[in-house]
């Protein structure tokens, strides 16, 4: 199943890259790279059906933090929320160190 | 007695198996030198899975790192055991073989390159049946291509081990590294009880299939080559000292009289037990103890 969503806010300039995780039982992997224009954009592979309030609902608390430009690409084989932020959030970290 | 003496080696130490794929591949590399070759950016997917409803990997699994070890190039290739069961498919599978034959290139054209594979697999990855099996035929004959020229060295550190097709492409390598806790065989422990009975190999025994499949017996019986702890800094040394060894006179894939004659004289009218055959294959049963 593919989701797609966009955070037009999400501005900053960004010129760093991050890949974190392995497409492991209940783990995911994220690509996080410069987003070409301005805002990001979010894309969501995933092997569960469903849960797509829960995605949004993680993805609003992660960009309500974090305001890069970029572009996600995530990979999931049934990461928790949990996980799934802070799969998110170590990404963020390896572009802003 | 301070406290630091009584702390025991094995906390203190870096696991190799609690690493994943691509971090076991550049604990490998003299410090700052490698580089990964078609990393996750280039998002080399498996077109397959998604098809099937499962969620492929931007790097298919399989992590390919060149650079030197100990001043030598040397590739290294290793497949993610978390991702799939490690099994080969179209694309993790052209990686291998396309890194293989580089490393062929440049050893032939005087640049001697070992390969070093990671083997964390089930073998051929079922959802791309045909593809996966014709990936095995070629990993296999790019492996011996590339040891007449350079070492190619597989390391099977575990927890997955190394079955199926990619089993035989240990098999053909020139170095086997194993460690106590990895198994390297044909037929995994649930394929042999699937098709012939609980009888004939129960998988939930433990013991059983690390006493016939394990790093242990391997070494002892002579069908791998070094037996290691699982320390990414003994691997490391163990991996340095092969990537520097000569090459072989002969390969155990050669030794096709050897084997038949072994397996033909052995009493099956008994059980034959590990221990025995330790002795029987190797005569130096201690080779596969730490």
């Amino acid at each position: 199943m593919q989701i797609e969503y966009d955070y037009p806010a999400a501005k900053r300039r960004i010129t760093e890259k991050a890949h974190v995780g392995v497409v492991g039982s209940g783990d995911m992997e994220v690509l996080m790279e410069p987003a070409q224009g301005e805002g990001a954009h979010v894309s969501i592979t995933t092997s569960v059906d469903g849960f797509q309030h829960s995605w949004k609902a993680v993805l609003d608390r992660f960009f309500s933090k974090f305001d890069g430009a970029v572009n996600i690409r995530i990979n999931d084989a049934g990461a928790t929320p949990g996980s799934v932020l802070l799969r998110l959030e170590q990404a963020a970290e390896v572009i802003n160190s | 007695m301070s406290q630091t003496n009584v702390i025991p080696e094995f906390v203190s130490r870096q696991s190799f198996i609690e690493l994943d794929g691509r971090r076991r591949a550049q604990s490998l590399f003299d410090e700052g030198m490698w580089k990964e070759l078609v990393d996750p950016f280039d998002k080399m997917e498996s077109p397959w899975l998604p098809l099937q409803g499962i969620t492929p990997q931007f790097d298919d699994g399989c992590v390919v790192i060149k650079g030197t070890i100990g001043g030598l190039p040397a590739v290294a290739i290793a497949l993610e055991g978390a991702f799939q069961g490690g099994s080969i498919g179209e694309v993790s599978g052209a990686k291998m073989t396309a890194a293989l034959d580089l490393a062929t290139k440049d050893s032939v054209a005087g640049k001697r390159t070992a390969a070093i594979l990671l083997l964390e697999t089930g073998g051929v990855r079922l959802q791309e049946a045909n593809l996966g099996l014709a990936a095995v035929a070629e990993v296999i004959s790019s492996v011996l291509a590339l040891r007449p020229h350079a070492p190619v060295i597989t390391v099977i550190a575990g927890t997955v081990g190394c079955f199926g097709g990619m089993s035989l492409a240990a098999g053909v390598s020139s170095y086997v590294v194993m460690t106590r806790e990895a198994r390297l065989g044909l037929n995994g422990p649930e394929v042999i009880e699937q098709e012939s009975g609980a009888d004939e190999f129960d998988a939930s025994d433990r013991a059983l299939i690390w006493a016939i499949h394990g790093g242990e017996q391997r070494v002892g019986m002579g069908l791998a080559d070094a037996l290691v702890e699982d320390d990414t800094v003994k691997i490391r040394r163990m991996i340095h000292e092969y990537v520097h060894a000569d090459l072989r006179p002969e390969y155990r894939s050669q030794q096709v009289e050897l084997y038949r004659n072994r397996i033909a004289a052995l009493d099956t009218s008994q059980q034959i037990d590990p221990m025995s055959l330790r002795y029987a294959w190797n005569n130096n049963a201690a080779r596969g103890r730490l």
